[in-house]
């Protein structure tokens, strides 16, 4: 050692962040894929953000309680959240499916991140499917883009509309900020739903296509995941301010 | 691109420590006991028995299984949990911004509740 000592400045560096190797030790698509998820994680905390600064605003709200009160197919009124309870289990489960395919993937095993796949699409599509007879529901009621029960009713006629919806103060403000920023946010998200299917079903095709065999790694399966899971997380986010609070 | 292969490979070596198939089914149960307590709340606690009302402490009881759900997802499900500490931390602190974001929405949200009520160009009926 004392007769090889070098001086503090001739040392090589050898720190994660002194050159010749990948410091966070990721790939670069994957990165990249973290920031786009960052930047929109940010638009939708605006948008509930946004939602709940009306909520707070307004004397008076709507009661979801009253609003998602149906269970399509088997019961009209009285069974508040049961049904978008059955949409969240999906989402969670098609998550897990997601992770199982990742999984899979490190493993190589083509077979499994096929089935995966396949359970992780028809999951995202059953949850589609959810918010499409949601939004016919609501669109029935009356409540649309701009739009609420009331619209369009003068007089005694529009508390009367929105009387079934609230169970404090009425008013016609509040009904129409909540029909607005319902049908945008979770119009935003089944947007990103069905966005994630479409990526999910590329993912898969080449997979079948034998693409990230011949390339050695399954890592685009897990950037597509990432997104995937995203989507999961934003939805736990919409449940809990728009059906539980 | 051959940084990207020898990134690739070494990925596979060992990076997800802790979320083997095991991992994955105990974080799923996890997420769906914290759902059903929600729900538990919700329906059982709200609704039907009315031992809590409907108002500020089951929403932040809410809020705070939310934010636990959301950790697990994030942490277990997208891996941030195993990624390098810078990592996460350049992913994590632009939140902070978000933070201030409430903070200044829900102070506008108050001044407005007190203003517009009063406000006869706003009748709120």
């Amino acid at each position: 050692m004392s007769t090889t000592t070098v001086s503090q400045l001739d040392k090589v560096k050898d720190g994660p962040w002194s050159g010749g190797k990948s410091p966070w030790n990721l790939e670069y698509g994957k990165i990249m894929m973290w920031f786009f998820l960052v930047s929109d994680a940010f638009t939708f905390s605006a948008f509930l953000i946004y939602y709940g600064a009306q909520k707070f605003a307004q004397p008076t709200w709507i009661d979801a309680d009253k609003v998602f009160q149906s269970i399509p197919g088997i019961a009209e009124s009285g069974q508040p959240l049961v049904f978008v309870g059955i949409m969240t289990f999906i989402l969670i489960m098609s998550s897990v499916t997601m992770v199982l395919a990742v999984d899979a993937g490190h493993r190589n095993r083509k077979d499994e991140v096929v089935k995966w796949m396949l359970w992780t699409i028809l999951g995202g599509l059953a949850f589609v499917g959810c918010q499409a007879i949601e939004w016919t529901h609501l669109h029935h009621q009356g409540f649309w883009f701009g739009r609420n029960p009331a619209t369009g009713l003068e007089g005694d006629a529009v508390a009367q509309a929105l009387a079934p919806y609230f169970t404090k103060d009425i008013s016609y403000t509040a009904a129409l900020q909540f029909s607005n920023l319902f049908f945008t946010i979770t119009g935003f998200h089944g947007f990103h739903v069905s966005i994630g299917i479409l990526l999910n079903i590329i993912i898969l095709s080449m997979t079948l296509n034998n693409t990230f065999e011949r390339r050695g790694t399954y890592l685009m399966v897990e950037k597509v995941g990432l997104y995937w899971h995203f989507v999961d997380l934003v939805w736990v986010f919409v449940f809990t301010f728009f059906y539980l609070i | 691109m051959s940084n990207h292969e020898n990134i690739a490979t070494t990925h596979d070596h060992h990076d997800h420590g802790g979320m083997d198939k095991k991992g994955i089914w105990r974080v799923f149960f996890i997420l769906l006991a914290l759902t059903a307590l929600e729900f538990l709340i919700a329906l059982g606690f709200v609704h039907h028995w009315g031992i809590l009302q409907k108002g500020i402490f089951v929403n932040v009881i809410y809020i705070a299984l939310t934010l636990v759900k959301a950790f697990y997802i994030i942490a277990y499900f997208m891996h941030l949990k195993f990624e390098k500490s810078g990592f996460i931390v350049c992913v994590s602190i632009g939140f902070i911004f978000i933070v201030y974001f409430i903070v200044l929405m829900l102070i506008e949200g108050d001044y407005l509740l007190y203003h517009l009520q009063s406000h006869p160009l706003f009748p709120n009926n």
